[in-house]
């Protein structure tokens, strides 16, 4: 394999196992601190043991994200060190801003989540836990900016230097608020709130079915469901947006998730179905006009194909098809699984259906697979192009890398990150399986002290 | 709004050179305290070590990560030269940096005898590791590498390796080993206390001689990392601070002054890297042979505007940055003792 293919293996590997964890990371902390919330407006010790157990659920991932994350600071450098040249005035901004505003705010409170219990106040344990989730989303914010910048670039201009041209700033918000940032952002964090609420989901509905820390469980599942009830349903709407967004401004991108090669009005929407790339049609039922309906609100309007875009314009089409269907499908799984399982826990009944509490034992799984269907999507949609419509992928290559170098280190990062996912998942069913800790009911140190009424 | 009078691409050559030594200044100790982890034999020793950089080895990293990104943003063709230039590296530090950091993490999750050394090896091996390749990337800096016309790296792995940028690895890990020892002594008491003290003599000793290697090989064979000072005699100062510095640790020990010690080492780490950043402003990377094509702070910087962009940023940022490391380091001052929470 040539070096362009081995480095984007290396990319797509190392960013997709990265990226198991930063979401659980995100949507733990929104169950934590609704958790703690809880527990400070009720005063009931169950939600201080929840918050205990699920913090340390919560440093087990945290670490892992850190871990997988430094990597991908680096590869920007180390295997497109052309596209980083040429993004750096632009990209590098809003990498930078990352670390400022989002890793120190969050590596810092960290502490005190993970290790201040006895040494601070409720109150002020509470605020650290805040700043925790508020830095993890900070950090999402910054990093969708950047990504997004990727695909609808803004508020720029390019310019010649001495070692060729680049991209640099005329407008920081203007590439803030580029024209997909905002709605991908919206979607992305959905996805990362349903990774966290439907793992605290999971564990819960395996504590019920195994007739174990029951009321520990409940109180779990209902916080999960209600975040992961939340979040399933405003992704089905960022989604819907984000997508709208992608045919205004990728409408190449569009029509590869679609898999539309004619340019139509009335254009179908195809339900599932296998790409036919020689013959460029799609074979599977599709509905007549939805596909027109979904994006403009109205089924006279023309949907952009693919034949508009020159072959080497184009999107791989049949793995960027089936990955959003994959997406897409999983998505409306997770409504139907969060409100039937949430009507159940609602009426109180959930706990004596055993297929339902199955189903959302392997609910965790949904948002893992959907969020890395989206990533790979929009990731694939966007090529033949790094930056839409300024450069290439294979332009954005170092000079000077052999394919040697970059095999030998995809094969390391491989064998790294397979022992480090055996760990976590080992270590993970060891915290599971041990369950929340009874002493938990009790706070001490500094938590212990009498609050005033 | 920002005056004419201020030349951005110093500034961010300062401000880099800042977060670089905050860097080094921070999670050089619990490199340290990594290097030296393996030297204490009792479970509950190398568990009071851990927690003594358990809250705050995380933070300290973001340094590194901050930094990359603010190379990244203010000087791009650095950021790309030295990254996919030094690409072995980069892709040792990172495997030795996920080491560490997941050893920290996973070491005393299981009571296992085997899983415990495992991560303690990983741990400690993985913060030598670190330390030698940061070491490497600097010596590499400072001696100068092949570039070409373009500014793209013109050599392979192995030249990055010659003897100064090896003296260079090995004087960083016995500067972070003195500056662990100093910070682990600060964090406990009793036996390993004690324990920690006579190492602190030793990891002196050894950097100490490192130093006065590393300062003869500069001098000889690396003349322009001492012209600035050959020609402003005054600057003479910063290396004398930095030798006091030095020599104060052992007084400050003896004394049983162990925060002191700690500054001393602070100060001298400083001192260090406001010698480094001296000699080779306004270079960011030296080209050797063929010095035209070495890249500086004009060279290989981002635009002025972006420049301006993230000095504001920076304005916003550091001083919560500030607040923050300073109130965690407060809130975990004093001695560590083991918890339920603990590692």
């Amino acid at each position: 394999m040539d070096v362009l293919t081995l480095s984007r293996i290396q990319f797509a590997a190392t960013v997709s196992f990265h990226y198991i964890y930063p979401p659980l990371s995100i949507g733990l902390g929104v169950a934590l601190v609704i958790m703690e919330a809880l527990w400070l407006k009720t005063g009931n010790p169950l939600y201080h043991q929840m918050a205990r157990f699920w913090t340390r659920i919560f440093a087990l991932t945290f670490a892992l994200g850190v871990a997988t994350g430094i990597v991908m600071e680096f590869e920007f450098g180390t295997n497109w060190a052309a596209y980083s040249r040429f993004v750096g005035d632009v990209f590098g901004s809003a990498l930078a801003a990352e670390g400022i505003f989002a890793f120190f705010l969050e590596s810092g409170f960290l502490a005190v989540l993970l290790f201040g219990w006895d040494k601070v106040s409720r109150k002020m344990h509470f605020f650290s836990t805040c700043m925790v989730c508020l830095g993890a989303h900070f950090s999402a914010i910054w990093i969708v900016v950047a990504n997004s910048w990727m695909q609808t670039p803004a508020g720029y201009h390019i310019v010649e230097t001495p070692r060729g041209p680049r991209a640099e700033i005329t407008d920081f918000w203007a590439m803030v608020f580029n024209p997909s940032s905002v709605e991908r952002l919206f979607h992305v964090l959905c996805g990362c709130w349903q990774a966290g609420a439907f793992l605290v989901v999971s564990v819960a509905a395996w504590y019920l079915l195994k007739n174990r820390h029951v009321d520990f469980a409940k109180a779990s599942m209902r916080v999960g469901l209600s975040i992961g009830l939340v979040a399933s349903v405003l992704s089905l709407v960022s989604g819907h947006e984000s997508a709208q967004g992608v045919a205004k401004h990728q409408p190449a991108k569009l029509a590869a998730f679609e898999g539309l090669y004619e340019t139509t009005t009335n254009a179908p929407l195809v339900l599932f179905g296998w790409v036919d790339a020689k013959n460029e049609r799609v074979i599977g039922p599709k509905i007549p006009g939805l596909l027109s309906y979904l994006t403009h609100g109205d089924v006279n309007k023309p949907v952009t194909g693919l034949r508009e875009f020159p072959p080497e314009d184009r999107p791989p089409v049949q793995r960027v098809f089936q990955l959003y269907r994959l997406m897409v499908g999983i998505g409306l799984a997770m409504i139907a699984v969060s409100v039937i399982g949430s009507f159940l826990c609602w009426r109180g009944i959930l706990f004596r259906h055993r297929w339902m509490l199955w189903a959302l034992v392997f609910s965790v799984l949904g948002p893992q697979i959907a969020n890395q269907a989206g990533w790979f999507a929009a990731e694939m949609g966007r090529q033949p192009w790094i930056v839409y419509g300024l450069m290439r992928t294979s332009e954005g290559l170092s000079a000077n890398l052999s394919a040697n170098a970059v095999l030998g280190s995809l094969i390391l990062f491989t064998l790294i990150y397979l022992l480090l996912f055996a760990v976590f998942v080992y270590l993970l069913n060891d915290k599971i399986q041990h369950g929340p800790d009874a002493a938990d009911l009790v706070p001490s140190g500094k938590l212990a002290l009498p609050r005033r009424q | 709004m920002i005056p004419d009078w201020l030349d951005l691409n110093t500034v961010w050559f300062v401000l880099i050179g800042a977060l670089f030594t905050g860097y080094a200044m921070l999670d050089g100790f619990d490199l340290g305290v990594g290097a030296l982890h393996l030297f204490t034999k009792k479970d509950e020793h190398r568990r009071i070590l851990l927690n003594a950089i358990g809250p705050v080895w995380d933070g300290n990293e973001v340094w590194l990560v901050t930094g990359g990104g603010a190379l990244f943003a203010a000087f791009p063709n650095v950021y790309a030269t030295v990254f996919s230039g030094f690409y072995f590296v980069f892709v040792l530090l990172l495997v030795a940096l996920i080491f560490r950091a997941v050893a920290i993490e996973f070491r005393s999750k299981q009571p296992m005898r085997w899983w415990r050394q495992m991560w303690d090896v990983g741990f400690a091996c993985g913060s030598v590791l670190s330390s030698f390749l940061i070491g490497v990337a600097m010596g590499n800096i400072a001696w100068g590498i092949p570039l070409d016309a373009r500014g793209e790296f013109a050599g392979t792995f192995f030249d990055l390796l010659h003897p100064y940028s090896i003296l260079l690895g090995v004087t960083t890990v016995a500067l972070f080993a003195m500056h662990g020892a100093i910070y682990a002594a600060m964090k406990t008491e009793g036996e390993l206390h004690e324990q920690l003290r006579g190492w602190i003599n030793k990891t002196i000793i050894c950097f100490v001689i490192c130093y006065a290697i590393t300062t003869m090989a500069t001098l000889l064979y690396v003349p322009h990392m001492a012209a600035r000072v050959r020609a402003n005699p005054w600057l003479f100062s910063i290396a004398l601070v930095n030798m006091l510095a030095i020599a104060n640790i052992p007084r400050e020990v003896t004394h049983r002054r162990d925060g002191r010690a700690f500054l001393s080492s602070c100060v001298a780490m400083l001192a260090l890297m406001t010698l480094f950043g001296l000699e080779m402003y306004p270079h960011l990377i030296l080209s050797n042979p063929n010095p035209e094509h070495s890249l500086t702070i004009y060279n290989a910087a981002s635009s002025q505007k972006t420049l301006g962009i993230m000095l504001l940023i920076a304005a916003i940022g550091v001083p919560l940055v500030i607040a923050y490391t300073v109130s965690i380091y407060w809130i975990f001052r004093g001695k560590v003792k083991l918890d339920r929470m603990s590692y």
